[in-house]
């Protein structure tokens, strides 16, 4: 049940995000201002800040699990 | 943490993959433009889950050779982290088609129907619906020895089936997707730009190995869990 309900909010959100995106094909518009003035550095800082949290999480839950297999024998 | 080199080596080329990936220069494309950043993240969930589904099989083949309940938790886990590596390229493509393939012209609904026809959609669809099936497959059987018998000889023909759905008949069918004719856009030499390519190699390798790091992680939670039956 618990997973059935994830899936389902995973699916809306999918539903939500095709409307959006359709700009002018033509040219590459790139993300210029956002690279000339700096702010690019603020999605980096926040997206490398996100994967350590989520790397130390995996490392203590590599450590708990080596803890485990020493005490029991 | 025992084995750790590789560990290190999975999070300095992860954290390196997310720094250049969004400050190195890409090649300016039309349509694309920056979300061609995506061959980043994107490709590499399929490359992670094809490696992780080949680690399944080889611990299958194993199991039916030995008949050690050990090789079966092994190939358990690779699967189950390969499915989560796929539903995640599958969902992260649905995210980036719906960008860059929706038709401006039309409405939305409208380009679905175009983009639902899309034989590469279609072709991981049935390949991850053929490892769902695995998993219900194995624990709907409540005999151990059974369930790693015909689970491993299922995990064979899912793997085999692996084969025509995503590499082979996406091939020969005219699709949006890159990679129609001439095999892999990612592996092309000529074909990937060579800035990418400095982030896109470190990329999979980085995200190979977290998938190997969480599915070792599960494996030794559950050897642990087992450990009475195994002896």
């Amino acid at each position: 049940m618990r997973y059935l309900r994830s899936f389902l909010t995973l699916i809306g959100l999918f539903l939500l995000t095709t409307g959006y995106g359709q700009d002018d094909v033509n040219k590459a518009d790139m993300a210029d201002t956002m690279r000339s003035n700096g702010r690019i550095y603020v999605v980096v800082a926040v997206v490398v800040l996100i994967l350590i949290g989520l790397i130390l999480y995996l490392v203590r839950l590599d450590r708990k699990i080596s803890k485990m297999e020493r005490e029991k024998p | 943490m025992h084995k750790s080199w590789w560990k290190i080596l999975c999070v300095v080329l992860l954290i390196y993959t997310f720094i250049a990936g969004f400050l190195m220069d890409v090649p300016r494309l039309p349509a694309l433009s920056e979300t061609i950043r995506n061959l980043y993240f994107h490709v590499c969930m399929w490359f992670c889950m094809m490696i992780l589904f080949t680690g399944s099989v080889i611990y299958a083949i194993r199991y039916l050779r030995s008949n050690k309940l050990r090789d079966d938790i092994y190939s358990r886990q690779f699967a189950v982290v390969g499915i989560v590596f796929g539903v995640l390229g599958y969902a992260t493509g649905a995210i980036w088609m719906s960008y860059t393939w929706a038709d401006p012209n039309n409405s939305s609904f409208q380009s679905f129907n175009a983009v639902a026809r899309e034989p590469k959609l279609i072709g991981a669809a049935i390949a991850l619906l053929i490892y769902f099936a695995y998993m219900i497959l194995r624990d709907s059987i409540p005999d151990m020895d059974k369930r790693a018998r015909i689970s491993a000889v299922y995990n064979i023909f899912a793997y085999a089936l692996l084969f025509p759905t995503i590499w082979i008949i996406p091939r020969l069918l005219p699709s949006l997707h890159p990679g129609g004719e001439n095999g892999n856009p990612a592996l092309d030499f000529k074909d990937i730009d060579n800035r990418m390519r400095m982030v896109f190699y470190p990329a999979v390798i980085g995200w190979t190995l977290l998938g190997v790091w969480i599915t070792s992680l599960k494996i030794r939670l559950n050897l642990l869990k087992e450990k009475r039956l195994l002896q």
